[in-house]
């Protein structure tokens, strides 16, 4: 809401001397936030001039110039300047290039020292100084409507009326220039301060001084104006209307009034127009006028019918819902109700007689036409959110007496007004309601004190508070609601500060614990962490190289996503990983290992809409169970991505590119701080490269996968080949985590290390053989694979696979007999598993 | 030991005489001088302490020595046994100092050689704040709540007093997950964690919920589609907005030291009444007087914006269950994007998010 302060001040007597500054702070504080204070921005000597002589001078690039001797006051006139015409009046010389003006004329000059800040991409700060142009030193400038930010015709200088001031006046005055706008924001709640008359009467509590109601006018009738029907009273409680007759199209709307719509942010447009925007923004009350000769018949106030459409000001064709409310007449629609009129029975330059509307519909009939047409509008805005329920016969008569006094027309004696609002309810609250809620010593005295500043009429009966709102306030119906307007007139700095004993906690859970420790896990292990957005698509499922039933195509989709490349919710953490070391890459990073940790988001299937409950009462516990059986799944996951470099070449040595392995190890490592088993497979998954991937398995379950991208999906991103990713479900692992980690037992009997060399054909994978000497016999320690080998030394089709083993009893030391039986029981172990043959 | 000898030779053994054991004892000794190394010092100890130098072969001849003649001749062999040992072990300690010195001379390094080869890690500041004001909370005996980031629209906005039509929903630009029906959004606001707990658990409540939130703004340098903050429940008997206030300035001073403060500015929220917006005291210029007009992060108001809280509106209490005649509580919310912009003076807000490895690196592990 956009506030021309000398507007404000017709309404409130407010104290002299107030600065804006700080009559921006105490309004703040009332709960009407300062944005900013607006202001023209042109200050300096900025005066009236009278042009005394002027000569046209042709230029060599054609252009004719007139050099003038102007008259800007006793002040400002310098004798000194000798070659200009008629330089034996005080005077001063400038050069003009316009030329829609004569000797005589009264106009704008900007002497030098002057700011007009729409020059300052012209001129540093804007700031007019003397200079030489066109053989002559011009001492000033002599100014257009748009060098003064002015509406009005731009491509002349401004002329003003004969006699309307004297040279040497302050322009800046004269014109208004120096108003200062306060921007305030207004809350959705407090719809009364979309008006100079509800931010008038908040200054007037703050401040303590005289409120003007601008309402406060007599308004004198004598039966009904059109004729209205209301069919629907529960959408429209109240609707009034008034004609003025013999209105002349043709008259201007007067300067003080357009000054005032431009300055609190809306366009003149003509009178019929601007009064009717004055008024809504005075009063608050929106109000339409139509164009008598156009309508058709009774008005009517009724739900839109079947197939139903409309032309709206805006020139959109809208087809109309059962459930917009309409104004109607014979013709059809005529507007949507408090949110736009129809292009058709529009006010236009040939309109005599007008009739005006003001009325109060239901809210949320407002609100939810609005929403659905898309219209925002400033009278939609206000009807929405709750204007005064008893203003309708006052507003209407207000533009009808401003268009009859402005547009030289005659008002009507009639008002029709149909239908009466409910009065507000009466809110009942403890005494001590406000002290208990805002910890401030608030006695029932201060409490009824504020309330009536506000206009609530309050009753006290025993240790209650009985309130009866004012009409101008729909919003305030709870207790708690006078809780805050008694808090704001005290003062919300007056609230003490005092930390609160909260019960005993339990500190983190498992979950929270276990995620940071992945944490660290992973930045130990070299990764960067990334925090990346969860929208992905169809591009991103194809450059995965994703199959055209695989289940990570099934998302979660947005109605109004942001990007149709990226249509809803990603299922994998590796769009958004990839997306990034594209982005790395591109930015010449050549080493790039980043992880990140964050939901993905899982369609559950055939899962129902999502309940929608009252709000009466807390929902059964069946009724919470169907949020989570309607909501996608939506786990943790961990995701990595590597390319270049693991380990870096320098003086020391050759580096090594990352490797699949890389990929598996730090999975393996984020297992081992988690104390859960995972087991590594082979396996052929998209998007991994076929002959490098691993699932990673959890209790037979597949959790997640690593090892080195498929080159085709690489190429997909742009990318060079070799980049390794992991991606794995860490709720799957924070579940599986014992609540007590393994326990330090351990023997303190000699060990045995016994060397085996098992021969198996190269399809076969480590890990089946390790996890099968792993099990050969409870003395096995510890198996480790230490060299691989294929070659001449074995057969064709064969490799042999070295391993390490550590034996060690717990109760003894191992006698030959021990160590021997157990490599005996590994290699069979290993043989019947996998067809190992000791190697020879 | 030779065994004694009965039937001595009374003639005179010609090594034990003192003569010979001083020249045995003079040749060792210049010996053990003139070893230079380690190999050197080795050959001295065979060739005059090893079981055939002359003073180990004279020793042996004692025995035929008559027995009053044994003493003498033994403490003379041990006398000289012994400057020889104690000057052998002497130089040995000297050769071997030697030796090493000369050996960490040769083993010399430039330890400004660059180590580098394996990868720094470090975590994402969103991450590492949203963990540090967890402790802050943590510390002061509340939990850490957590929710889905696709929430059913009731949780989002209904329980918390923001009905289908309530106007502030456009406030909030929603992104609906399809179809609209279906009554999901991604959450607005982490809120509807708050509105989880309140349902499932009854008061004394105190918690902090961080996550991430999602709003249909444009990406720019300002704003962002998906963004992170932290929000604090409390509901017990007998709370008041002066509890909110403690609160706020106890986290305030937590993060940003001592000192710091809030104030309260009237407000809306649709889950709180009264509703506040809260400033935090300015960290760089502490609204000083000489310093407040020329700061540049809070632009000479002494004070930035940091969250909304307020009263938990009674009208939340009774959708979640909760009786408001018996409960009070109070609700704030803060940025954590916006924290870290501000603190580490990040101009651009996209820079936390495209995942540039140059943006995290400098954060480490550890706010």
């Amino acid at each position: 809401m956009r506030v021309p302060v000398s507007w404000l001040r017709q309404y409130v007597d407010l104290p002299e001397g107030l600065s804006t500054v700080d009559l921006a702070a105490r309004l703040t504080a009332f709960d009407l936030k300062l944005e900013e204070i607006a202001t023209s921005g042109i200050s300096g000597p900025l005066t009236v001039g009278r042009v005394l002589a002027l000569v046209k001078e042709e230029q060599k690039n054609g252009k004719t110039i007139n050099w003038c001797r102007v008259d800007v006051g006793a002040d400002h006139n310098d004798p000194s300047v000798p070659d200009a015409p008629g330089e034996d009046v005080p005077s001063r010389g400038i050069i003009c290039g316009a030329h829609n003006f004569v000797e005589g004329d009264l106009v704008v000059v900007s002497l030098p020292g002057t700011v007009l800040p729409s020059l300052a991409k012209f001129i540093p700060g804007g700031v007019i100084s003397a200079r030489k142009t066109y053989g002559h030193v011009s001492d000033g400038m002599i100014c257009s409507t748009s060098e003064l930010g002015l509406p009005g015709d731009a491509s002349g200088i401004v002329v003003l009326d004969a006699d309307s001031a004297e040279p040497g006046d302050d322009a800046i005055a004269l014109l208004g220039l120096g108003e200062e706008v306060l921007d305030l924001e207004v809350n959705p709640d407090r719809a009364y301060a979309l008006s100079m008359r509800g931010v008038a009467r908040d200054a007037a509590i703050v401040f303590g001084v005289q409120f003007n109601d601008p309402a406060d006018i007599v308004v004198e009738t004598s039966g009904d104006a059109y004729p209205v029907r209301v069919d629907d009273t529960a959408a429209c409680p109240v609707f009034t209307m008034r004609e003025v007759t013999g209105f002349d199209p043709t008259r201007p709307t007067p300067a003080w009034m357009a000054n005032r719509l431009e300055l609190a942010g809306m366009r003149s447009i003509s009178l019929a127009v601007d009064v009717s925007n004055y008024v809504m923004l005075e009063l608050g009350q929106p109000n339409h006028a139509y164009d008598r000769a156009k309508l058709r018949g009774d008005i009517v106030v009724r739900r839109a019918h079947e197939g139903e459409s409309i032309t709206t000001l805006d020139d959109v064709v809208r087809s109309l819902d059962a459930s917009d409310l309409l104004i109607a007449d014979d013709g059809g629609p005529i507007g949507i109700a408090g949110v736009m009129g129809a292009a058709h029975v529009e006010i236009d330059a040939t309109t005599t007689d007008i009739v005006i509307e003001a009325a109060y519909f239901d809210p949320p009939t407002i609100f939810r036409s609005a929403r659905r047409h898309r219209l925002t509008s400033e009278a939609g805005k206000r009807n929405e959110r709750g204007i005064d329920t008893t203003l309708q016969g006052c507003a209407a008569t207000r533009v009808a007496t401003l268009l009859a006094e402005l547009g030289g027309g005659t008002v009507s004696p009639g008002l029709t007004s149909v239908g009466q609002a409910t009065p507000p309810a009466q809110i009942v609250a403890a005494a001590d309601l406000p002290a208990r809620i805002t910890g401030v010593e608030i006695d029932a005295d201060t409490a009824v004190a504020a309330l009536e500043a506000n206009g609530c009429e309050v009753a006290i009966d025993g240790d209650e508070l009985i309130v009866t709102p004012p009409p101008w306030r729909p919003d305030l119906t709870d207790p708690y609601d006078i809780v805050e307007e008694v808090l704001r007139v005290v003062g919300y700095d007056q609230v003490p500060s005092i930390v609160p004993t909260a019960a005993a906690g339990r500190g983190l859970t498992a979950s929270q614990k276990l995620r940071r420790r992945a944490g660290l896990v992973l930045a130990g292990a070299g990764l960067i962490e990334v925090k990346t957005f969860p929208f992905a698509g169809p591009a991103d499922w194809d450059r995965l190289g994703l199959d055209a039933d695989d289940v990570r195509r099934r998302q979660v989709l947005l109605e109004n996503p942001l990007s149709a490349e990226e249509p809803g919710m990603t299922t994998t953490l590796l769009t958004g990983l990839l997306r990034s070391l594209v982005l790395n890459v591109g930015r010449g990073h050549s080493a790039v290992h980043i992880t990140e940790t964050g939901r993905v988001f899982l369609p559950q299937d055939g899962a129902a809409e999502a309940p929608i409950y009252g709000v009466d009462r807390r929902p059964s516990a069946e009724e919470l169970a169907a949020f989570e059986a309607s909501l996608p799944h939506q786990p943790h996951h961990v995701g990595l991505v590597m390319s270049g470099e693991r380990i870096r070449s320098g003086w020391a040595g050759p580096g090594r590119e990352v490797s699949w392995a890389d990929a598996i190890a730090i999975v393996r490592q984020l297992a081992e701080a988690m104390f859960v088993e995972v087991e590594v497979r082979q396996a052929q998954v998209a998007p991994w490269h076929p002959g490098r991937c691993a699932e990673i398995v959890l209790n037979e379950t597949v959790i997640g996968h690593a090892g080195e991208l498929h080159p085709r999906v690489l190429k997909a991103y742009g990318l060079a080949p070799r980049v390794v990713a992991a991606e794995v479900d860490l709720d799957a692992r924070i579940a599986a985590s014992p609540e007590v980690g393994p326990r330090p037992h351990f023997s303190t009997f000699p060990v045995a290390k016994e060397d085996l060399a098992l021969v198996v054909d190269t399809a076969v994978v480590a890990g089946e053989v390790e996890s099968a000497l792993a099990g050969a016999s409870p003395l096995i320690e510890s198996v480790r694979l230490f060299d691989v080998y294929v070659g001449g030394q074995v057969p064709e089709g064969k490799k042999s696979l070295a391993f390490a083993l550590r034996l060690r009893a717990p109760d003894r030391t191992l006698t030959e007999d021990d160590i021997r039986a157990a490599r005996e029981a590994a290699v069979a172990a290993a043989s019947t598993a996998t067809g190992a043959t000791l190697r020879t | 030991m030779s065994a004694p000898n009965s039937s001595y030779d009374p003639v005179e053994v010609t090594p034990l005489r003192s003569d010979e054991i001083e020249r045995m004892r003079d040749e060792a000794l210049a010996a053990i001088a003139a070893a230079v190394t380690l190999d050197d010092l080795a050959k001295v100890r065979i060739d005059h302490v090893g079981d055939r130098s002359p003073i180990a072969l004279a020793n042996r001849e004692i025995g035929a020595l008559q027995p009053q003649a044994r003493k003498e001749a033994g403490q003379r062999v041990g006398q000289a046994r012994g400057a020889i040992n104690q000057a052998l072990a002497a130089k040995t300690a000297e050769v071997e100092a030697a030796e090493e010195e000369k050996a960490l001379v040769t083993e010399a390094v430039d330890v400004t050689l660059p180590w580098d080869v394996m990868p720094t890690g470090a975590r994402h500041p969103v991450t590492t704040l949203s963990e540090h004001i967890a402790d802050i909370f943590v510390a002061m005996g509340w939990e850490i709540a957590e929710g889905p980031e696709v929430e059913a629209e009731w949780l989002n906005f209904d329980a918390l007093n923001l009905g289908p039509d309530h106007p502030a929903r456009t406030m909030q630009d929603t992104f609906w997950v399809t179809p609209e029906r279906a009554a999901m959004v991604l959450r607005t606001h982490t809120s509807p964690v708050q509105a989880r707990t309140m349902l499932t658990r009854t008061p004394p409540i105190y918690i902090a919920c961080p996550g991430r939130v999602f709003r249909t703004d444009e990406l720019d340098a300002t704003h962002s589609p998906v963004f992170h903050q932290v929000e604090g429940l409390a509901i017990d008997e007998g709370l008041s907005m002066a509890h909110l206030k403690g609160t706020l300035d106890h986290f305030a001073k937590a993060i940003y030291g001592d000192g710091m403060t809030t104030r309260f500015r009237p407000s809306y929220f649709p889950f709180t009444e009264p509703s506040a917006e809260m400033d935090l005291l300015c960290y760089v210029c502490h609204n000083e007087p000489d310093a407040v007009a020329d700061c540049r992060t809070c632009r000479g108001e002494g004070w930035v914006e940091w969250g909304g809280c307020g009263v938990v509106n009674p009208r939340v209490l009774i959708a979640c269950g909760i009786d408001p005649d018996r409960y009070s509580g109070f609700a704030f919310g803060i940025g954590i994007d916006r924290t870290i912009t501000s603190r580490y003076d990040i101009a651009d807000l996209r820079d936390l998010f495209d995942g540039d490895i140059r943006f995290t690196e400098p954060f480490g592990v550890e706010l």
